[in-house]
């Protein structure tokens, strides 16, 4: 797994999200209320909504669109509505944030 | 022949002893009240609700006029009896009327404790007894900031903290070391004594009045060591007298309060006393459990049944100050004979204590968790021993047994004569007969069948778990629609809330009013945010990560994820700078749609959120702000040109929508607002399907409200014709804030005020001139704060973060 450093934790506000910009598109960066980062497509599974423009709650995300909300764990829709958004996988080190972007790399390669 | 019942006093005892005599001897007596204070019989426990803005007078009323004329009880409201003549068997008022007796039932009260100081009786110096007092203190808590209370026991802390919710500066003398001491031991005072200093009331103990300073009114309290504490409002809470002179001047037996046998009969044979001015086994009460059992005891020897006989038992005390709980039962003075279980857990804030005789509880101290309150006056009451739970006793009754228990399990496992409610006696058997008997299904109806948590209220949530216990799967406790799933409270009971505990953020309202999740989700976090935002200008800091997309960028999202701007035109007037400002802009950043509103200014859509700021940069040197198109707030003021131009037009419609706009801009609403002023009743600016309309006449302006022109259709309600132009925003901005602090989130103008009634609106907004005044001042105070422009701000470089990628990862890194 290849880690790509993008940026520190505290860019990110606590309940609130950033992009970066990939090849593969716009990838979402969550920082929730207890300062765990998820990593989600930035492309809801309804009706391609950014999600990374929502309202943080817990660890979930409600698009802005049509208030779908989105795990930000698992990446799948909560409640009756069912749909699916690629996760990716993140980690903070120091302060730091990497994403991995993998598959990209192999894609690319 | 009926007989005649004559009631001197009108307070909750002798209420509660003619509901019980009406049920059992219905056509018995003919009744007739003299009641002292003008008005009908109300909760005195819930004066304290009322001083703090929980509760309104109506609110507390237990019987109101229609029950006094369907009883056929005439009732003297404003007399005070100055006589009873006991040969002649008559009392005689202070207005003159002279009433024959067959039995007299005295329930005179008590009379507050005056301290016999210097400056006792200066104006501004009042006790705290009944509505009067109640009002008195309000009316000097609008207009005065300082307020010494002199007692530190319940009705002491009650006041306090009421005259604090009240934004007065408190100060709490109290003689003793710890607060409460009568019911509470000096750790659990000490609790007490900290929560309320950390609610900004100041707290002397150990402080002995010398006098009331002040010429013409009070201005101070003076200390016996010599310290002077200014003050606008004294409140003497130093203790209450049964009220006896009246009884002592007909010869009756007096001692401390007015003696009665264990049926209520005082020494003459045909006069009963009840409540806080009878003296029963020694004893003289204040709390209502015991004051509701002579009633009901008064009630049968009245009615020949001569079997009830009064027991004294101890009553727990709560104190009814929101967020704070408290429990004391008993005797709770230390000794040799006794032992005792502490539970302390200062971090929390929960101080439990039980004192025990001989292995059997006598009585108990709980702050900070209470639930168990009521399982241990069981205990105590039943004189259960309790060496085998002894270990565990403290921890409650979720926790004898093994497992704990849920709450529902520990209510299933009270007996039937476990006391629910201790105001008014009521043990769980009483409740689920009644449940069973009556068919009821909601917590009201249980609380007209039984009275169980119909005074203080708190033991509402057992009696709900009662109600659950009874009718199972049939209970729909739904009354109030919670405001979304993280609790089971309604908008309208959070909005009372932040305001009644004084909470100030979005953590302290989901902490204090125990929300189920971490921090919220997207329906209660706006909702929230706003509350805060209107109730708390200036002092509560926006939350930007609790706003909807649109209010955190200031621009509507759309479905492809670009955005739309639409800057202030205001009054829906332009020029051809501000034109061609735009035309250039659109060029610049090849906006590819622009469009007109139906709000009468021009859309610009299809924008990349990078490029927002320097849009806005661009937009705001032409002189155009935010339109607020995306805001829960005030959107647009549409207008006719008036009679600056059409023939028709009677007043200058076209200056006063810009006028208002330029007032209200920046506000933030429960709902978007939407405005319009028509110059003559043709009414080309549509004024009669928006929010809030004007419609001009040569008379003046007619305000309209509560339009829509939505997913409904509907026209205007007419609030009412001013004269003049500053009348006219004066209404206007009184009725906007009414809205904005008592609606609920997305909840619309006429939503709103068809849930509170049109009429409620126009009474005030437009007859009560003080409260539109006071309206109209809490906007302007707001709008200090919230008329900033928001896209300058941003242009400035404000939450730079939410409009720039955090990283740009290129194929080539990615790649590595």
């Amino acid at each position: 797994m290849h880690w790509t450093a993008i940026g520190t934790l505290s860019d990110i506000p606590q309940r609130g999200a950033r992009c970066i910009e990939t090849p593969e598109g716009k990838i979402a960066i969550f920082r929730t209320g207890d300062n765990r980062v998820f990593a989600i497509d930035d492309h809801c599974p309804h009706k391609g909504g950014p999600l990374s423009q929502g309202i943080v709650h817990g660890a979930s995300v409600t698009c802005p669109l049509h208030s779908w909300v989105i795990s930000l764990e698992t990446g799948k829709a909560l409640g009756a509505d069912e749909g699916c958004v690629r996760t990716i996988p993140v980690k903070v080190e120091d302060g730091k944030l990497y994403v991995a972007l993998n598959l990209n790399a192999e894609r690319a390669a | 022949m009926t007989e005649k019942l004559v009631i001197i006093g009108n307070g909750m005892a002798p209420g509660r002893m003619l509901e019980h005599l009406f049920e059992r001897a219905p056509d018995r007596y003919e009744v007739t009240i003299f009641n002292a204070e003008p008005r009908v019989n109300y909760d005195r426990i819930m004066l304290s609700p009322v001083l703090s803005g929980e509760k309104e007078y109506e609110q507390i009323i237990i019987h109101g006029d229609g029950w006094y004329i369907k009883h056929g009880i005439t009732l003297y409201k404003g007399h005070r009896i100055v006589a009873i003549d006991r040969s002649a068997k008559t009392v005689t008022s202070d207005q003159g009327v002279t009433a024959p007796y067959d039995k007299l039932v005295i329930a005179t009260g008590s009379v507050p404790f005056i301290l016999p100081v210097p400056g006792n009786n200066l104006p501004g110096v009042l006790s705290y007894r009944d509505l009067d007092d109640v009002n008195a203190m309000l009316l000097a808590a609008q207009s005065r900031a300082k307020a010494v209370v002199i007692g530190g026991g319940l009705l002491g802390l009650e006041a306090a903290a009421g005259l604090s919710a009240r934004d007065m500066d408190v100060t709490v003398v109290h003689l003793m070391p710890t607060l409460m001491e009568r019911q509470l031991d000096p750790a659990a005072g000490y609790m007490l004594q900290r929560e309320l200093e950390s609610r900004g009331i100041k707290i002397i103990t150990k402080a002995e009045t010398k006098a009331v300073l002040g010429d013409r009114r009070a201005e101070g309290v003076e200390l016996a060591d010599g310290r002077i504490i200014p003050a606008n409002l004294v409140v003497m809470a130093a203790g209450i007298r049964p009220s006896t002179g009246l009884a002592q001047d007909a010869g009756l037996a007096i001692q401390r309060g007015i003696l009665v046998d264990d049926g209520m009969h005082t020494s003459d044979p045909d006069i009963f006393a009840i409540g806080e001015c009878a003296e029963v086994g020694g004893h003289v009460y204040g709390l209502v459990a015991p004051l509701y059992e002579m009633a009901r005891i008064a009630a049968a020897h009245i009615t020949g049944d001569t079997s009830p006989r009064f027991v004294h038992n101890d009553t727990p005390t709560k104190l009814k100050v929101t967020g704070i709980d408290l429990f004391s039962l008993g005797d709770f003075a230390d000794g040799d004979d006794r032992q005792e279980i502490v539970l302390r857990d200062a971090e929390a804030g929960v101080y439990k204590r039980l004192i025990l005789k001989e292995n059997r509880i006598i009585g108990t101290v709980l702050y900070g968790e209470t639930s168990d309150g009521a399982w241990f006056n069981d205990l105590k009451k039943r004189e259960v021993d309790i060496t085998e739970m002894r270990d565990t006793l403290i921890f409650g009754q979720a926790y004898q047994g093994g497992a704990p228990l849920d709450p529902m399990a520990a209510v299933a496992a009270l007996p039937d004569d476990a006391e629910i409610c201790g105001c008014n006696g009521v043990c769980k058997g009483k409740i689920v007969d009644t449940i069973k008997a009556k068919r009821l299904s909601s917590l009201d109806d249980v609380r007209a069948h039984t009275k169980a948590s119909a005074s203080c209220g708190s033991c509402t949530g057992l009696v709900e778990q009662v109600l659950r216990l009874t009718l199972g799967d049939a209970y729909n406790p739904a009354a109030v629609q919670p405001m979304c799933g993280c609790t089971d409270l309604g908008h309208d009971e959070v909005r009372r809330l932040i305001k009644a505990k004084g909470l100030k953020t979005i953590y302290a309202v989901m902490q204090e009013l125990e929300w189920r999740t971490s921090c919220g989700c997207a329906k209660c976090r706006p909702a929230l945010n706003y509350y805060l935002v209107c109730d708390w200008p200036g002092e509560y800091a926006d939350d930007y990560q609790s706003r909807f997309i649109n209010e955190r960028v200031h621009a509507n999202i759309q479905k492809d994820g670009t955005y739309s701007v639409v800057p202030r035109m205001w009054g829906g007037v332009t020029s051809a700078t501000e034109l061609r400002a735009i035309a250039d802009v659109v060029d610049k950043f090849n906006i590819p749609t622009v469009k007109v509103t139906g709000g009468q200014r021009i859309d610009m859509l299809g924008i990349k959120k990078e490029d927002l700021p320097a849009v806005w940069a661009d937009l705001g040197r032409a002189g155009f702000v935010s339109g607020h198109a995306y805001a829960k707030g005030l959107r647009t003021v549409k207008t006719c040109v008036g009679s600056d131009w059409c023939r028709f037009g009677t007043q200058d419609s076209t200056g006063l929508g810009i006028r208002i706009e330029k007032f209200m801009w920046g506000s933030w609403t429960p709902a978007k607002v939407k405005m319009a002023v028509s110059g003559c009743p043709r009414n080309c600016a549509e004024a009669t399907c928006k929010d809030v309309g004007v419609i001009c006449v040569d008379s003046g302006f007619e305000i309209h409200f509560a339009g829509a022109a939505g997913l409904d259709i509907k026209g205007t309600e007419v609030l009412g014709l001013v004269k003049t132009e500053d009348e006219a925003l004066e209404v206007i901005v009184a009725l906007v804030q009414m809205y904005r602090e008592q609606a609920r989130y997305l909840e619309r103008i006429y939503k709103w005020a068809k849930r509170i009634g049109i009429d409620e609106v126009r009474r005030q907004t437009l007859e009560d001139a003080e409260r539109r005044i006071a309206y109209f001042g809490r906007f302007v105070h707001s709008q200090k704060f919230a008329q900033v422009d928001p896209w300058s701000e941003r242009v400035s470089g404000l939450h730079k973060h939410e409009f720039r990628p955090l990283a740009a990862v290129p194929l080539t890194q990615a790649a590595e």
